[in-house]
């Protein structure tokens, strides 16, 4: 890193406002990014650090304020001008072509030719593996994208931005698809690139990455600059106050489990999925009544299998799934909901809400069948509102009086509390929660996580489903480890090791 | 015995030549993520604009070349709607496909007295005689080089490599700095010149005049072949052969000495269509973001 003394910058972004119709997303937003540097933008979701990057690369014009890079006012006009300023980023939902391989989505936009037109992959893959080489980016080039772990698509799309020399990274949440392991290799790119000159910008929510891995961090709060800071100046504490402006508990509070008897119980469950490959193997898991469990897994080693099995939005290819002792698998979903189990699902948008139907309509959508709210096939839209209103007040979905309203209007977390409340006044045995916070900003997970533990001191048993390690440690009484289809281990929550559990992860051995 | 053997062979290119064209265009479409159910239509109005020019200059080649500028026009609107104002593409397509026939139609009656079929052109597409009744038509020779050409370009070129990746995830073609709408309008307008030169494969070489169902669905034939050839040049090719010698196998039987009603004889290209569908379509994988129309910055 150059001395502070004389600053170099490579990024100046100053008095940059953009609106969206009405909506200010950013209001007279300062950056500055001293060059060789790891710059953390730290902000909530809907905060404006993704339109601040996507305004820097390209994609977003702002109304107002000057990007100056490298001592020079630019005017970026779209992500080409970008690449030509030396200017590279890593989209948070990866851009790759699943289908071609590594060297092909490098090449892609930027092939080299022989005759005009004919590709030389070779010449590129040449390139690549020297770039890959020289920043210790492993990968291997000729490996099609579909085929590879989520940490070499990450690396993949290091070296595109790479390739196309890029001299400013930004990273649009590289570490919410990885393992601890991924993240600590993530960190150790990272400090490379930058003491090769590179300037790195990360987008993150994550405090303890920001303290591990970044030099300096700018924090934005609703679309409006707060303060940079040196890392090593401030504790993780004061970040997440100057991220949700006020104070906020990191650590969640819960009183020690009263678990009772099993009230799920999967036993020998194997699951395939549509293309007949199985991603649940000979699955068995316990949940008792009064305890979390959570399940902790990188994305795409069965969870979802496992949880559609559980809803019977899938067939159990083998296996059994009781609650309370009656066996429910291969039934229609209606059946899992009657046996007392109640999903709070991973995607609401697909799977929990009708974005177009009302508050009201949504809190009935599984029981507009039953009494009282209709008879003889016609619905009493009288008791279905003042149902509505009634959970609207006690679940504090907000705005107030919402019941009319289409779900599409409400925030992300009101949707969420919508869903909860719904599933909880359901009054279950089972509380199935998978990615519960996902979206969700620091505010709204508190509520969700407090959810979830009244949840379970009411004696229900709660099936946490999380690819958010910390949440998964924070919240659950017990957690299972899931890899490739099966449970590798269950560990006591107090005094798990947060690497021994990556580990596992990973599908490395216990201990 | 022999000679039947050749002259199935024989009727089997024959009948290819159109059906491969018209699949090879299909495939370009379809890879970059634009789905073409027009291609019937744009085989019509190929089919047409080959006789009549054909007709008119006594050039066959004028006619073949014809026939693929006005699949090209035609495609224009599938591009515009498409592309540029996203509309549904099968909607789009299924107007092409009335479009594509009503125009011929109105048009035939213009240049040939108000009839609706036109005159005999006086030359067709040569064919290459190879002895006896074994013979190859040009338009066969035709569908292979384009089949080769097609693959090449697909695979070995940077312009193939960008229409594929807009296919699969134009978001990320996008941020790499490649125009999707640009690539996708090149596709489709490439897609109704090669089933342009599908119908006036059927219309110069097959037989050699325009009547309005010269074309009588071999452009959804040609649609199965691209899903029956896992969207590759080389797959549609020899799934064309196959529906080609279905055709080849209704006239072989159908010649009077068979004991086969023609009627139902004649069903069996289309039965074999729909039997292909219903065998591999679930088990095809389409390009993954065929018939999404591209909003920028939409996630």
């Amino acid at each position: 890193m150059s001395p502070a003394a004389e600053k170099d910058y490579a990024v100046q972004m100053r008095g940059i406002s953009k609106y969206f119709g009405a909506f200010c997303a950013l209001n007279n937003v300062q950056l500055s990014v001293e060059k060789g540097s790891i710059h953390a933008l730290l902000g909530e979701n809907g905060a404006g650090k993704s339109t601040l990057m996507n305004i820097l690369y390209g994609l977003y014009q702002a109304d107002t304020g000057e990007i100056i890079i490298n001592g020079q006012r630019e005017n970026i006009k779209n992500p080409n001008t970008a690449i030509k300023l030396g200017i590279g980023m890593v989209h948070q939902h990866f851009m790759l072509v699943e289908p071609f391989t590594v060297t092909q989505n490098i090449m892609l936009g930027m092939e080299k030719t022989r005759f005009g037109g004919i590709m030389d992959e070779a010449a590129t893959r040449v390139e690549v593996q020297e770039l890959s080489q020289r920043y210790g980016l492993y990968i291997d080039p000729d490996a099609k994208v579909e085929d590879i772990s989520v940490g070499m698509q990450q690396r993949v799309e290091i070296l595109k931005a790479l390739y196309r020399g890029a001299e400013i990274l930004i990273l649009d949440e590289p570490t919410a698809v990885l393992t601890p392991q991924e993240i600590g290799e993530l960190i150790h790119i990272m400090r490379k690139l930058a003491e090769d000159g590179k300037t790195i910008i990360i987008i993150t929510h994550k405090l303890g990455e920001i303290k591990q891995s970044a030099d300096y961090c700018t924090i934005i709060r609703r679309g409006v600059y707060i303060d940079t800071v040196d890392v090593q100046q401030v504790d993780e504490t004061q970040l997440a106050s100057m991220m949700v402006g006020r104070e906020v508990k990191l650590t969640v509070q819960k009183e020690a489990a009263h678990p009772g008897p099993a009230v799920l119980d999967i036993q020998d469950l194997t699951v395939e999925d549509s293309r007949g490959i199985d991603r649940v193997r000979k699955l068995s898991l316990q949940v008792h009544a009064g305890e979390i469990l959570g399940i902790a897994g990188i994305d795409g080693n069965g969870q979802k299998e496992l949880i559609e099995a559980i809803m019977n939005m899938v067939p159990a290819k083998t296996g059994k799934i009781l609650v309370q002792g009656k066996e429910i698998q291969n039934h229609a979903p209606a059946d899992t909901l009657d046996a007392g189990v109640s999903t709070i699902p991973e995607d609401r948008h697909k799977h929990g809400l009708v974005l177009d139907f009302t508050v009201a309509e949504n809190f009935v959508i599984e029981n507009f069948k039953k009494v009282p709210y209709s008879s003889r096939g016609i619905l009493n839209l009288k008791e279905i509102r003042s149902h509505a209103d009634e959970l609207i007040e006690k679940f504090d979905v907000r705005p107030a009086g919402c019941a009319p309203n289409p779900v599409r209007g409400l925030s992300g977390g009101n949707q969420q509390k919508l869903i909860i409340a719904r599933e909880v006044d359901n009054n279950p045995h089972v509380l199935i929660a998978v990615q519960p916070t996902r979206g969700l900003d620091v505010g709204a997970i508190e509520y969700v996580h407090k959810a979830l533990i009244e949840a379970r001191d009411q004696g229900k048993a709660v099936l946490l489903v999380s690819l958010e390690l910390d949440e998964i440690m924070d919240v659950s009484d017990r957690i299972a480890v899931i890899y490739n289809g099966t449970i590798v281990d269950i560990l006591e929550a107090a005094g798990a090791d947060e690497n021994h559990i990556g580990l596992l992860m990973a599908g490395g051995k216990k201990e | 015995m022999f000679s039947n053997i050749l002259l199935a062979v024989t009727i089997t290119f024959m009948y290819a030549a159109p059906l491969i064209l018209t699949a090879l265009g299909g495939v370009v479409c379809e890879r970059s993520g634009v789905v073409n159910i027009g291609l019937e239509g744009m085989m019509v109005i190929g089919a047409f604009a080959g006789a009549c020019v054909g007709y008119y200059s006594a050039n066959p080649w004028a006619g073949f070349l014809a026939a693929g500028l006005a699949g090209g026009t035609l495609a224009v609107l599938h591009a515009v709607a498409s592309v540029t104002f996203k509309a549904n593409q099968t909607v789009s397509g299924v107007a092409l496909n009335f479009i594509g026939p009503g125009l011929s139609l109105f048009l035939c009656r213009m240049f040939f007295d108000g009839a609706t079929m036109s005159k005999p052109v006086p030359r067709q597409m040569p064919k290459l005689a190879l002895g006896g009744v074994f013979s190859i038509d040009v338009t066969f020779i035709i569908a292979i080089l384009f089949t080769a050409l097609t693959w090449f370009i697909l695979y070995k070129t940077k312009w193939g490599l960008r229409l594929r990746a807009v296919g699969e995830h134009p978001a990320a073609a996008d941020t790499l700095g490649v125009n999707v709408y640009a690539v996708r309008y090149a596709a489709i307008i490439l897609s109704g010149m090669l089933a342009g030169f599908g119908g006036a494969s059927q219309s110069l070489a097959v037989v050699s005049l325009f009547t309005p169902t010269v074309i009588s669905g071999q452009g959804f034939i040609a649609m199965a072949a691209v899903i029956f050839g896992k969207w590759t040049p080389h797959g549609a090719f020899l799934a064309c052969i196959i529906f080609a010698f279905a055709q080849a196998m209704v006239v072989m039987l159908g010649g009077g000495a068979s004991s086969i009603s023609p009627q139902l004889l004649s069903m069996l290209p289309y039965l074999l269509t729909i039997l292909v569908l219903v065998l591999f379509v679930g088990k095809a994988v389409a390009p993954k973001a065929n018939g999404v129309p591209y909003e920028k910055g939409a996630r």
